[in-house]
């Protein structure tokens, strides 16, 4: 292979490097100028080496339902996704808004609900979801904090045009691509960050600890005592459970370390048990508490539900935030955020079809080739239908799944998702990406890692960016300039 | 740290120890299978049951053939400690203590268990054999050396040196208790060359057949061979070492925790009932029945470790 | 009236207990109804962790386990003070909003059962007709029985059986008051009763809300509306969320339990 001929582009897509294919962009000048001078053998070397070295550290994720190949590596690409400080700025002011404008009607939804009262949301969205936890009414949780983590998934379509798809605010994974990302790139290219000022991601793991400490429940004494509840070595994100752990400084602990003792949940040492004052886990609301929930998990804690309750212990996320993310109230966003902040959203929301309108699903049926369809409660790319890269008969079965339970559906178009280019052996190529940068929510700010994890679909002209679905990663510097 | 932690790191270096002496094991037994001719399935009978497998091993086998034991020491699933297996559970435990280890150590843990797995992912020929035991020995030594190397010495250390050890000691225990016979007085035909090939292998199978050639000056005895494999105070792998690695280390978390444990008594006197000891008295009292008390003693304080430092709920 | 009440569970397990928790809710609040002169809750065999308010204003109390215990002995016992309000309940308190109380539970799902009740009182004139019209079918059609259900029972287990206990007689009237569009709890307390003052469990009964009146009461099983015999203690969406102890335990095995209550006419209090 030569070098890289000629730009390629998607025509129709923008490409955050090259544009429409016939400019390069301001924030990639640097790296083009590197990258035309890189002999690509030795690229493409790198690229090797990447991959060997993640899985020498074992950096993988575990796929369900499949027996020996359970862990997989998540394909890495070694060109970065740039992104520039004035375009980062938008980006962090709009998060902001999202979060204090989510966490505002967690508390109203589980407290007063004027939301509702006042109309902006029907009842029924709330009443009728299952993601509504009545555990959690009329309690506020230590600092009153709800979402101490969040993922917002951004997609971009134009130079100025960025949509949030989804607002994570349960336990959105991904941040340990994120820094192992920034770690790997550094190890292989410490020649490209002499050249470009990238904003370091690395304090990510002691803002976490710092935020999570900052919302320990009222009276805890000394340092506050932070654990990570991990469902246990076969869970899919296992290692990232790990590795936050390790890089906090906390312990790793699964259901069955702690227990109920003195009124608080401690964990069992080899010294007797030790009080924790913040749990950030890493297991679904469902299975947190067999006492509370589902009474067969064998994943949880019996009991935390009621220390919590009684302002024993902080739960992060806390329970319940699955309401504020759920895909039938993310069509309420703009309602949200006007209501509780009195602003424009600084972001855009997908324009969405609530199927369990007639209206909508009428239309929605109509043009299922163009839409994408999502399941209300679904996650990780499962159970969607992508309408223009469907077969008539995957759309024959999703027109059946909708008329059967339209309630469980929205459509959104498909939207123009952006490319950056990934490096493959006949050069750079441009794939469709997505960006999920984490907020770490404390009582008194929001803090916003400059950087994200970008998710891209290795496959050409494929839009699904899904780890579970093929999908790799790439490192995301923020520019200084 | 949590007593699931410790737990963890405690049979993750039991599970790396074992891999390493059943390559050790294999490997004398194949030395054994050379050199006579005769009644070679008897020999990997001995291997089987030295490896604590016999009953495993005939729910599979009729037949103690070398090929079929080779496989089921070395690949087989269902034998919870084949290397395969026991390499697999070593890199799980890591993984579940992956907090407490540094990253060299996970690494080279990880590495082990990518290695085995490519190398025993066909069935081992004859020929492969040695450079397939010299890599599961080198993977192992490669772990214990990021841990002697990376790691500080504190409680995670503690508790993966005393797996190592316990390990260890009821190996070398084993070892001794399924060819006692051959180290008796009565059944000693000093200087036939059937002796000298037993007592070869019970050597091999603990790596020290060069040790003690320089430690008895080429003077070779049943009662040597005993005396160097449970009271030499050198020997990494003599009964009285592993106990008395035990020992402080089990006093060092004591010492670290403020807190002393009923595993400290028996630990103690486990290591009592080696010191001031001579081989003779020892032989006298009968080998067999001294062996088996420590091969139980054992097992009794690692019952006692797990649960003085809450292993399990 | 003052009503003196005495309320014993004890729990034996086959194996000693490694380790377990109980929620109790078993605490009586002064309401509109009542007053609570006294209330001592005791544990033997366990021990208190911690109270909290739930979001139905229950007040629970959450106790472990002695570990290695065989046996745990819950005792909770007082006096309250009640008054005859004609079954009107409440007013509504805490933030758990009346729609909430329209959801349906594992044990109030509707079925071909409920939808029959409903459709034999859709009719009736006003909402308190209707829903005394709905108690009195379910009485007539659902016979009192022990035996014949559990504490898993849903409302359309007892209509198939054609008997139950007052807890299926609430959670058939509360499905049925749901689909018909009416906020509807299960409340769970203590009844005193005319013959005697020994009883083998404590009552349960139903809520629905009538917009004008407020939380009114129907005691399915008796086909009244709860006057000043009645103490309530605990509600909630059903059974499961309003039941006197709710646990789990670890390594207990076969678990056996035995209620002992006494509710007995105190002297003093309100005549």
């Amino acid at each position: 292979m030569g070098r890289f001929d000629g730009v390629d582009v998607r025509p129709g897509y923008f490409d955050e490097m090259h544009g429409d294919g016939t400019e390069l962009r301001r924030p990639y000048r640097n790296y083009d100028e590197w990258f035309s001078q890189e002999d690509p053998r030795r690229l493409l070397k790198k690229s090797a080496d990447a991959e060997a070295l993640f899985r020498r550290t074992g950096i993988t994720f575990n796929v369900y339902g499949s027996e020996e190949g359970d862990e997989r590596l998540i394909p890495f690409d070694i060109v970065p996704r740039i992104i520039a400080a004035r375009e980062w700025a938008r980006i962090e002011r709009g998060i902001e808004q999202r979060v204090r404008a989510i966490n505002a009607f967690l508390h109203d939804i589980y407290h007063r609900q004027e939301i509702l009262r006042a109309g902006r949301i029907p009842t029924g969205v709330i009443a009728d979801n299952d993601a509504f936890l009545p555990e959690m009414i009329g309690f506020t949780p230590p600092g009153g904090v709800y979402t101490h983590i969040v993922g917002t998934d951004l997609v971009r379509t134009d130079d100025n045009d960025f949509y949030v798809l989804e607002d994570n605010a349960r336990t959105p994974s991904g941040v340990s691509y994120m820094l192992e990302n920034r770690e790997t790139m550094l190890q292989m290219f410490p020649e490209l960050f002499v050249k470009s000022r990238v904003r370091p991601v690395a304090e990510y793991p002691r803002d976490l600890r710092t935020s999570l400490a900052a919302a320990a429940p009222h009276g805890t004494v000394g340092r506050p005592v932070v654990a990570v509840l991990t469902p246990g070595i076969h869970n899919s994100a296992y290692f990232e459970h790990a590795f936050l752990a390790d890089q906090m400084g906390a312990e790793l602990v699964e259901g069955h370390d702690l227990s109920v003792v003195d009124g608080r949940v401690a964990m069992r040492t080899t010294e007797g048990p030790e009080p924790i004052d913040v749990l950030y886990r890493r297991v679904d609301d469902a299975y947190l508490d067999p006492l509370t929930f589902r009474p067969d998990s064998q994943l949880g804690v019996p009991g935390v539900m009621d220390v919590y309750r009684s302002g024993g212990i902080t739960i992060a996320n806390a329970p319940g935030t699955g309401i504020a993310d759920d895909k039938a109230v993310y069509s309420y966003m703009p309602e949200i955020i006007d209501f509780y902040t009195g602003e424009k959203p600084l972001l855009q929301n997908v324009p969405t079809w609530r199927c369990s309108e007639p209206d909508s699903l009428g239309y929605v049926l109509e043009h299922l080739a163009e839409l994408v369809v999502k399941e209300v409660h679904g996650s990780g790319g499962y159970g969607m239908l992508v309408g223009p890269a469907a077969s008539k008969r995957e759309i024959a079965r999703f027109t059946r799944k909708l008329k059967a339970k339209p309630a469980n559906y929205i459509a959104q178009p498909t939207l123009a998702l952006s490319t950056v280019p990934i490096l493959t052996r006949n050069g750079l190529a441009p794939r469709h990406v997505d960006l999920r940068p984490f907020a770490l929510v404390a009582p008194n700010n929001i803090r916003i890692t400059p950087g994200g994890l970008t998710r891209v679909a290795m496959k050409r002209g494929s839009l699904v960016v899904n780890s579970s679905q093929g999908g790799g990663t790439k490192d995301t510097w923020v520019m200084e300039d | 740290m949590l007593g699931r932690t410790a737990g963890g790191l405690y049979w993750m270096f039991r599970h790396l120890e074992r891999s390493e002496n059943t390559a050790r094991l294999i490997e004398a037994g194949m030395r054994i299978a050379l050199t006579r001719s005769d009644d070679v399935e008897k020999e990997w009978k001995s291997v089987v049951t030295t490896a604590g497998q016999k009953d495993a091993f005939l729910e599979r086998h009729d037949r103690f053939e070398q090929a079929n034991v080779i496989d089921f020491l070395l690949r087989d699933r269902t034998n919870p400690s084949s290397v395969r297996s026991v390499v697999e559970a070593a890199r799980s435990n890591a993984r579940e203590v992956r907090t407490a280890l540094t990253r060299e150590v996970w690494e080279a843990t990880n590495d082990t268990w990518l290695t085995v797995r490519d190398t025993l992912a066909r069935p081992v020929l004859d020929r492969e054999l040695p450079d397939v035991l010299g890599v599961i020995r080198r993977e192992s030594a490669l772990v214990r050396g990021a841990l002697h190397g990376t790691m500080l010495r504190n409680d995670i250390y503690n508790f993966a040196r005393i797996g190592t050890f316990m390990e260890r000691a009821d190996n070398t225990a084993r070892i001794l208790d399924v060819k006692y016979y051959v180290l008796l007085p009565s059944a000693s035909y000093v200087g036939t060359s059937l002796d000298n090939v037993q007592w070869e292998t019970i050597l091999r199978s603990v790596s020290a057949q060069r040790a003690y050639r320089w430690r008895s000056a080429g003077d070779a005895s049943a009662m040597g061979i005993a005396d160097f494999l449970i009271l030499d105070q050198q020997l990494p792998r003599s009964l009285v070492f592993c106990y008395r690695k035990i020992d402080e280390n089990l006093g060092y978390l004591a010492a670290d925790y403020g807190e002393h444990h009923r595993c400290h008594e028996l630990s103690h006197d486990l290591l009592l009932r080696l010191t001031g000891r001579d081989i003779g008295s020892i032989f006298e009292d009968g080998l067999h029945e001294f062996l088996g008390d420590c091969i139980k003693a054992t097992n009794t304080l690692g019952g006692a470790i797990e649960r003085d430092y809450r292993f399990t709920a | 009236m003052r009503l003196n009440i005495s309320h014993t569970t004890t729990y034996r397990y086959a194996s000693p207990v490694r380790y377990g928790l109980q929620e109790l809710r078993l605490r009586p609040r002064d309401e509109t109804t009542q007053t609570v002169v006294g209330w001592e809750i005791t544990v033997d065999g366990g021990a208190h962790e911690l109270s909290f308010d739930d979001h139905y204003g229950n007040r629970v109390e959450l106790v472990s386990l002695t570990p290695g215990a065989t046996e745990t002995t819950i005792t909770a016992r007082g006096e309250v003070d009640t008054l005859d309000t004609a079954g009107v309940a409440t007013k509504h308190l805490g933030h758990t909003a009346l729609w909430f109380y329209l959801r349906a539970t594992e044990r109030t799902v509707v079925g071909k059962g409920v939808r029959r009740f409903c459709d034999l009182v859709r009719d009736e004139s006003d909402d308190v007709n209707r829903l005394h019209s709905l108690s009195s079918r379910i009485r007539d059609d659902v016979a009192y029985r022990p035996g014949e259900s559990d504490v898993a029972s849903s409302a359309e287990d007892a209509i198939d059986a054609g008997a139950g206990v007052c807890q299926d007689h609430a959670h058939i009237f509360i499905a049925a008051a749901r689909n018909l569009g009416y906020s509807a709890r299960y409340v769970s307390g203590y009844l005193l009763l005319a013959n005697t003052v020994e009883q083998d469990a404590s009552h349960a009964w139903a809520e629905a809300w009538i917009d004008g009146l407020g939380w009114v009461g129907f005691d399915v099983s008796n086909g009244i509306s709860p006057d000043d015999r009645y103490v309530r203690v605990a509600t909630g969406l059903d059974y499961r969320a309003a039941a006197p102890i709710r646990g789990v335990t670890y390594g207990a095995g076969e678990e056996t339990l035995e209620v002992e209550l006494q509710v007995q006419a105190g002297s003093g209090g309100q005549q």
